[in-house]
This record gives structure tokens, C-alpha cells and sequence, in this order.
């Protein structure tokens, strides 16, 4: 055990650039998540062909060639972007395609009835999102959103191809060295399957405070 | 700096060429993982509390952890057990364990979806556990797994490009070697994607058409 110890802090400065990667990439995603749900099912047929092509686009392309598509092919363009922002760009574009998905059908899965009866009682548009859409959407949008976090995470290895020293990079670099390969494998999926445990814990907390107050659960 | 569709156009057969190789990669990765997926479930409803606890937990693992590492392992880790693995056969291999976890999950929903009940009735009918399995679960379990595993197919096919990492001659790192003969990286990246999001949403489509063929099915019965 105190040989795998020796490794971590060599490993630490990757982690830090791990975690950053998926906070910046989450935040990313959950902004365009929202905006390709919502934009989806716009009235207004521009809002809704670009969400629809966004969608497509980087839910159909791989997410390592849309990273080496913006790390080399932007700058032909003059668009030079740090392997870092480049990273949290595509894991944000990649993975709020999915969320946008998730959104969708969150939205969509609440009785048309209710709308109506927002109309009746006279609320705004607003107030209907904000006090009787949004809240129902949300439980149903968090478990699946929470996969997709942990989805993430695992995409974030990915940036070590393109020369951002995150975990896999460190890991790799650590292997060279020392050629320690199977501690320092062992090591680096520990850490991942304890980040994704975690992950998974936070998001089942936020889902138990978001029920607190319905008795049932996917019915109402 | 433009698109340059004559150079686009010289390297496309070079690139249709390796798509071949993704596309292999991903069949086979598919297969294993198919088989695969059956030993977990089958692990995993086992008596023994220790294996289907061990099981329950391995799928867990291997589902949160990122794919690219379990590539390396096994790349980097056979030799050290004295088995070199070709970097084709290593990816292949991390791909079908990869997606066995997943696959084990959905056999696992396949299977719980059918009510308690047909178990009931076909042990009052005295069927053995084989027969319960062959003619009562699984023919009803099945169906509505296909379209699922058509879904992962696809995300399997569009992992491929990892296999990159571990110089798998497939279509991405094909397009890098291109990329680096010529200088020019927006063509053959620009076709990749291309060739991902066209055969992605195929496949997509026909997953589409493979969920109403089965609900028409039903709703005939």
C-alpha cells in the first residue's frame, strides 16, 4: 500500500487539472443542455433547427475527433485556443448535446394538462416554467443527468491526447518513469471510480433535497 | 487557411480504407460484449452471495472508469503477465469489457421487466430452470433489448477513435498521419467527423425503424 502512496503526489497536480476540466466541462454542458432542450422545442423554426443540428452534430461525431478537430484544425482558422479551454469547450459542446436530450424529455414527460391548467389559473409564461414546469422537470432530469456527469469525468481522460497533463497524462508520464505500470494503472482507476462514487453521492443528495415534500415518486 | 476539396477528395480512399478497421473494431468489440454481458447477469443472480456481490461490483468499476485507461491497462499491463496483445486485439478487448458493463445492465432491465408472475406460472408448470429460460424469459426479455443494444453499437462505434491512443491504424489516427505527411489537419479531421455523423445517424435511424417494426409486432398479438 505505502508503495502506491508514493505515487499520489506526483499524480495530484493532474487531478486538479481533472477536476477543473469537470467542473468547467459540467457548467458548460448544463447551459447548453438547457438551451438545446428548451431550443428544440421552439415555435420559432430557426431556434429549433440550430439546437436540432447542435444536437446532431456533436452527439453524432466521436468526442476525441471533435477535441482534435478543435485543437488542430481552429487554429488553421487563425483560432488558437489553450489545450485547457479547448478541453472544456468540446466536453461542454460534447456532452450538453446528451443533456440537451435529457432536458427535452424531462420537459416532455410532463402532462400536457398541466399547461392547460397554467392557462386557466392565468399564470405567465415565466411562472409557469419557474413554479410548475421546472420543479417537476428537475427530478426527473437529475438521474440521468447525474450518468451523464459521471460520463464526463470518464471523457476527460480523453484530453491527454491532446497534451493536457490531467490525471491519464500524469499517469502516463509516472509510467515512463518509473515503469511501476500496474500500480500506476491500479492508481489511476481507483482515483476515477472514487471521483465517479463521488459524483454519483452528490448527485442522490441533491435528488433526496429536490423530493423533499413529494410523496410520490414519478407520478405526480 | 480554406477547405481544400481536391486534397480532401486524394485522401478519401486512404480514409475509407481505415474505416474498415473502426468498423471491424467495433463489431467484434460489440460480439464480446455481447457474451460478456451475459456471464456478468448470470454472475450476478448467482447463489453465492460473494460471487454476485464481486460481479455487482466489477460491472460498477468498469462502468465508471474512463475507457482510454482500461485501454492502457490492458496494452500495458499484458506484456507484464507475459502476454503481448497486438494493439488491434487490446482495444478490441477493452471495448467489449467496457460495453460488457453496460450491456449487463440492460439484460438485467430485460429481464426484470417481465412480472413475477410468468416465473410463477412457468415453475406450476414444472418447467425446468432451462426451459423457463429458453421459452418463457428470454423471448420475451429479448425484444425489447435490441433497440438499446443498437444504441450502444453506435457509442461503441464512435469510441473507436481511442484506439488511436494505442496506434490502432483506424480511421482518427489515420487522419493524424495525414495530418502530419501534409501539414493540412482540417481536411482529414473534417472528414472523419464527417464520416462519424453520417454513419452514426444511420445507424440511429435504424435502430428507429427496428423499435416500430417490434411495437407493430405487439400491437398485432
Amino acid at each position: 500500500m505505502s508503495a502506491l502512496l508514493d505515487l499520489i503526489p506526483s499524480l495530484l497536480g493532474g487531478l486538479w487539472v481533472t477536476v477543473q476540466l469537470t467542473l468547467g466541462g459540467a457548467l458548460l454542458a448544463c447551459i447548453l443542455a438547457w438551451l438545446g432542450g428548451l431550443g428544440k422545442r421552439s415555435g420559432f423554426w430557426p431556434v429549433r433547427w440550430v439546437a436540432i443540428a447542435y444536437i446532431e452534430v456533436f452527439r453524432g461525431t466521436s468526442a476525441l475527433v471533435q477535441l482534435f478537430w478543435f485543437f488542430y484544425g481552429l487554429p488553421l482558422f487563425g483560432i488558437h485556443l489553450a489545450p485547457m479551454w479547448a478541453g472544456i469547450l468540446v466536453l461542454g459542446l460534447n456532452i450538453g448535446a446528451y443533456g440537451a436530450e435529457i432536458v427535452r424529455g424531462g420537459i416532455q414527460s410532463i402532462d400536457k394538462g398541466q399547461s392547460e391548467a397554467c392557462t386557466a389559473l392565468n399564470l405567465t409564461p415565466f411562472q409557469q416554467f419557474r413554479f410548475v414546469l421546472l420543479p417537476q422537470a428537475l427530478v426527473r432530469i437529475l438521474p440521468p443527468a447525474g450518468n451523464l456527469l459521471i460520463e464526463l469525468l470518464k471523457t476527460t481522460a480523453l484530453v491527454s491526447l491532446i497534451t493536457l497533463s490531467d490525471l491519464t497524462f500524469k499517469g502516463m508520464i509516472l509510467r515512463a518513469e518509473t515503469l511501476r505500470t500496474a500500480e500506476i494503472f491500479a492508481l489511476l482507476l481507483l482515483i476515477y471510480f472514487g471521483l465517479a462514487q463521488l459524483l454519483a453521492f452528490l448527485v442522490r443528495r441533491i435528488e433526496l433535497r429536490l423530493k423533499r415534500g413529494w410523496h410520490m415518486e414519478g407520478t405526480s | 487557411m480554406t477547405f481544400d476539396w481536391a486534397f480532401a477528395w486524394s485522401i478519401m480512399p486512404q480514409l475509407l480504407w481505415a474505416l474498415r478497421i473502426t468498423i471491424l473494431a467495433t463489431f467484434l468489440g460489440m460480439g464480446l460484449a455481447t457474451v460478456l454481458g451475459l456471464v456478468w447477469v448470470l454472475l450476478r443472480r448467482s447463489p453465492w452471495r460473494i460471487v454476485a456481490w464481486t460481479a455487482h461490483y466489477a460491472v460498477e468499476f468498469i462502468r465508471s472508469t474512463p475507457i482510454l485507461v482500461q485501454i492502457y491497462f490492458l496494452f500495458y499491463m499484458m506484456p507484464e503477465f507475459g502476454l503481448r496483445l497486438s494493439p488491434m486485439v487490446a482495444g478490441v478487448l477493452a471495448l467489449g469489457i467496457h460495453y460488457s458493463a453496460y450491456l449487463a445492465e440492460v439484460y438485467r432491465a430485460g429481464i426484470e421487466s417481465i412480472p413475477k408472475g410468468q416465473w410463477e406460472a412457468a415453475r406450476a408448470l414444472n418447467l425446468n430452470p432451462v426451459q423457463t429460460w429458453q421459452r418463457i424469459i428470454l423471448p420475451q426479455a429479448f425484444p425489447p433489448i435490441i433497440p438499446v443494444m443498437g444504441n450502444y453499437l453506435v457509442a461503441m462505434f464512435k469510441d473507436t477513435p481511442m484506439l488511436s491512443a494505442i496506434t490502432v491504424l483506424e480511421l482518427l489516427q489515420t487522419a493524424k498521419i495525414i495530418g502530419s505527411e501534409s501539414f493540412r489537419y482540417l481536411e482529414p479531421l473534417t472528414i472523419v467527423g464527417a464520416l462519424f455523423l453520417l454513419l452514426s445517424l444511420l445507424a440511429a435511424q435504424a435502430v428507429r425503424w427496428v423499435e416500430r417494426r417490434f411495437d407493430l409486432k405487439e400491437l398485432n398479438v
